[in-house]
């Protein structure tokens, strides 16, 4: 590819925004209070126990992981201060930082990792469940030391990768003997961060002040952060417009006000700060349905939908063309070079000819219902965009629209659809939320994984050899290997690679600078007056 | 005492609609795809079935449909509205804490309604067919065609965004910490523009049948039997025509409380105001059965007593309906 793509120009424009003379300048101004868009009000809001970017932008500042990525996209320490692994990956040891104190005044101790990873990653945790699956123990020998035990080896790079978003650490003396899920400190949670819980006003917002006893000394600069309830979009945006929300993380306003914003000088709208959390359009098919069991109808479907035309038309420069279930944001197991699937309708015509579905009546070969998430308009726009493309090659699309919960229940449990297309997050290694969408045996109902009828022995055993390798290399050929049968047999469809938009006031500081830094902790941010 | 054993006679009465409502309501919202836990997953992001399996014994889902709605009856006639899935509290308490905004809101925006709606009516009929008359009319019609959520969203556009004279949405201001008056006047600030966007379209309905109920009572015989005395034209509306002409006013009241409730879900919205409106959407999407339920438990209520009061108004207005 000759010069930048639009991506890499949307980037570097969104990294011009505060020029990094200029902030190298700037004295950090302590002081003032950040509002922050809070979109979907969340039953709980410690990061232990669930793990969802709604969780984070709130619980990610009070609470703290053992280990966080820096601006480079490498693991830097937190409340771990360093790790190593023993060569067959069985025993990881992590060093705790010392003289670190709960927000109670506790001290905080290897006692609390070993409670958190037992009760909570291992037993209660979205993808910790899943993750922690073959951990046997937590050893403790000091105060200051914990040793995680897994009956099969644990790649310390996954691991490394997972604990940012998966490693949040709670207080034992807070939890323990108490119904974990029922515990007040839930939803008033106390942690060892930078901000102190102080109120939570449901439907209203959420407060939390500087804590004075913070482990990094002089953090954090802001004297408060405050979690203003938005559900309505167009409200967000005016309030933005207003100044009395100066930041809304992870794609909550509609394209249009997005695009309006962007041209507002006030304003920087970029998916700088959110690398870490790239996701994939997918389009899944349901092998229950013979027509979509067929490889030959699949790939006609995928022949059959312009993505460059529809990523130009709707979703503008905050998307570009994706090339399977690992996004290019992925620096370490992006595969580039497997088999793509670009818009060529003749192409798709013959395809669905020679699988033997001849037009009929008024063109139609067949008809298909297409069922889109309920969450991100660019799913119901590509919806509609599915639906036209398909019938000009002669297939129906009818267009089912559920909620969330009902979406859930339809697709993943009760597998009543023929196409469906959502989002599939990627969470900074395959293991974590990616191959779950291929590996087959997922139980029914588990949502985001392979309900769609396929199995493939081969696809099986590299995924589960490549989750426990714990050669880096080897562990990426076997990466590698898994997108290019996976784009050869087409079960679920990626076409369109995005990242959240953040939208900043420019008066914010330090905002954006690591790759998950919505869901960090907002130690360093500052506001300039 | 009298009133009183009214008021216990009309609570009987609405009794067997309030449990045939809360019925039917349990049972379509079974019929529904999908309950609280998918809802929960869907917010989560994920999370394996044996997950799933675990909260659905925690909320209780692993029982039969009437063993839940047995269940739930049963909880009711103890006044116990159970717990809520969504906030983790007991749905009174997360009920009691909304209330003060909805009916803030319902309030002001009623009483804001009516009475300009009534003046505006009073207004026009008496200048019938003249540039009054065409003025407000066309007003009333702007307004009742107008839909809430775009008049919120324009008055957010203009009085927040443009001239900044209004905060653009919340319920007081959270950083700055007012007491006493000041918390007063701060909450006020906030209610302006809501209670306006509510009230225009209530306003509309109001003035219109204000003005066609003025003209009807105008022309009455008592009307110009007190013409014939010599009383002075203001007196004449006010004293004789307003009284009777104020009759489906009140019947009007009583409707559209019950309507205002429901109706600020989009108002609720667009300002972000914690309200009843917002509360029973959201209990919808995360299939909230408990917190649901005990709304419409708490809004028909609601209803029963605003309709209660109308009817002593009647009494109060017109002697002949006090039986």
């Amino acid at each position: 590819m000759s010069g930048p793509t639009r991506r890499e120009v949307f980037l570097m424009t969104g990294a011009a925004m505060v020029p990094a003379s200029a902030v190298a300048q700037e004295t950090p101004r302590r002081g003032g209070i950040l509002t922050v868009h809070f979109a979907t009000e969340q039953r709980i809001l410690n990061p232990s126990l669930q793990a969802s970017t709604g969780v984070y932008i709130v619980g990610g500042k009070i609470q703290e992981p053992l280990v966080d990525i820096d601006g480079a996209g490498n693991p830097t320490p937190v409340l771990a201060e360093s790790w190593e692994s023993t060569p067959d990956g069985r025993a990881i040891t992590f060093k705790l930082r010392q003289g670190v104190t709960w927000h109670d005044g506790r001290p905080f101790t290897s006692a609390d990792v070993q409670f958190t990873a037992m009760e909570m990653w291992k037993k209660i945790l979205n993808y910790g469940t899943a993750l922690q699956q073959f951990l046997t123990a937590v050893d403790t020998p000091d105060a200051h030391t914990a040793i995680f035990r897994y009956e099969r080896p644990m790649p310390l790079g996954l691991l490394l990768r997972a604990l940012p978003d998966l490693g949040y650490v709670s207080p034992k003396h807070i939890y323990e003997g108490t119904d974990i899920r029922q515990n007040p400190a839930n939803t008033a949670p106390i942690g060892t961060g930078p901000f102190k819980f102080l109120q939570y006003e449901r439907g209203q917002h959420i407060i939390a002040e500087r804590n004075p006893n913070y482990w990094r000394n002089g953090m954090p600069y802001l004297d408060r952060v405050v979690w203003r309830v938005v559900t309505d979009r167009a409200a967000a945006a005016a309030q933005m417009e207003a100044g009395q929300i100066l930041f809304s993380p992870y794609s909550s306003l509609a394209l249009a006000d997005l695009t309006r914003l962007s041209r507002d000088p006030r304003f920087a709208v970029t998916t700088r700060g959110n690398e870490g959390n790239a996701r994939t359009n997918t389009i899944e098919f349901n092998f229950r349905r013979p027509e979509l069991a067929d490889i030959r109808v699949r790939k006609a479907i995928a022949h059959a939908i312009n993505i460059p035309f529809f990523i130009e038309n709707f979703l503008g420069t905050y998307a570009k063309p994706g090339t399977g279930p690992i996004p290019s944001v992925s620096t370490d197991y992006y595969t580039p070079g497997s088999p793509q699937y670009g818009f060529d309708r003749a192409l798709a015509n013959r395809l669905l000819d020679e699988a033997g579905h001849r037009r009929g009546a008024g063109g139609v070969r067949f008809s298909l219902r297409l069922s889109p998430a309920p969450w991100g308009e660019d799913i119901s726009l590509f919806a509609t965009f599915i639906q036209q493309s398909l019938g000009e090659v002669g297939i129906r699309v009818e267009i089912v629209r559920l909620d969330a919960a009902g979406f859930l229940r339809t697709v993943y449990n009760d597998h009543n659809f023929d196409l469906a297309s959502g989002w599939h997050q990627y969470r900074n290694d395959p293991a974590v939320s990616t191959t779950v969408w291929y590996r087959s045996g997922s139980p029914q109902g588990a949502p985001w994984t392979n309900q769609f009828g396929w199995t493939d022995a081969a696809i099986d055993r590299v995924i589960d050899d490549a989750a426990t390798e714990v050669d880096p290399a080897k562990r990426r050929a076997l990466y590698g290997e898994f997108v290019t049968r996976v784009q050869n047999e087409l079960p679920v469809w990626m076409p369109i690679e995005q990242i959240f938009l953040s939208v900043f006031n420019r008066r914010m500081r330090n905002a954006g600078n690591t790759p998950r830094w919505a869901s960090s902790s907002w130690h360093d941010t500052w506001l300039a007056p | 005492m009298k009133l009183l054993a009214l008021a216990a006679r009309r609570l009987a009465a609405s009794l067997p609609a309030l449990l045939l409502i809360l019925i039917g309501l349990f049972l379509l919202l079974q019929l529904a795809p999908g309950d609280t836990v998918d809802a929960l997953m869907a917010q989560m992001g994920g999370g394996d079935a044996a997950i799933a399996a675990d909260l659905r014994r925690f909320y209780g889902l692993d029982l039969s449909v009437t063993a839940r709605l047995g269940a739930y009856l049963w909880r009711l006639v103890t006044l116990d509205l159970g717990f809520s899935a969504i906030y983790g509290k007991p749905v009174a308490s997360v009920i009691l804490e909304r209330l003060p905004a909805t009916l803030l809101l319902m309030m002001s925006a009623l009483f804001f309604a009516f009475s300009f709606g009534m003046a505006l009516g009073v207004v026009a009929a008496r200048r019938v067919n003249q540039w009054p008359d065409t003025l407000i009319s066309t007003l009333g019609l702007i307004f009742y065609a107008t839909p809430s959520f775009w008049f919120g969203l324009m008055a957010i556009v203009v009085f927040s965004v443009y001239l900044q004279w209004l905060p653009a949405g919340g319920f007081g201001d959270v950083a700055m910490g007012y007491t006493g008056w000041a918390a007063i006047w701060d909450t006020a600030t906030y209610l302006v523009l809501p209670v306006l966007t509510l009230a225009l379209i209530f306003l509309a309905i109001a003035l219109r049948i204000m003005r066609a109920s003025m003209l009807e009572v105008q022309g009455m015989d008592f009307v110009r039997t007190a013409r014939a005395k010599g009383l002075s034209e203001t007196r004449i509306v006010a004293r004789h025509v307003l009284r009777n002409a104020l009759l489906p006013m009140v019947t009007l009241i009583g409707l559209q409380a019950g309507t205002m409730l429901g109706g600020s879900v989009v108002v609720e919205s667009v300002f972000t105001l914690p309200g009843l409106g917002r509360l029973a959407y959201e209990s919808v999407v995360q299939r909230d059965l408990n917190t649901l339920l005990g709304i419409v438990f708490v809004s028909a209520l609601l209803v029963i007593a605003v309709n209660f009061v109308v009817d002593l108004l009647y009494a109060r207005l017109d002697p002949r309906i006090a039986g």
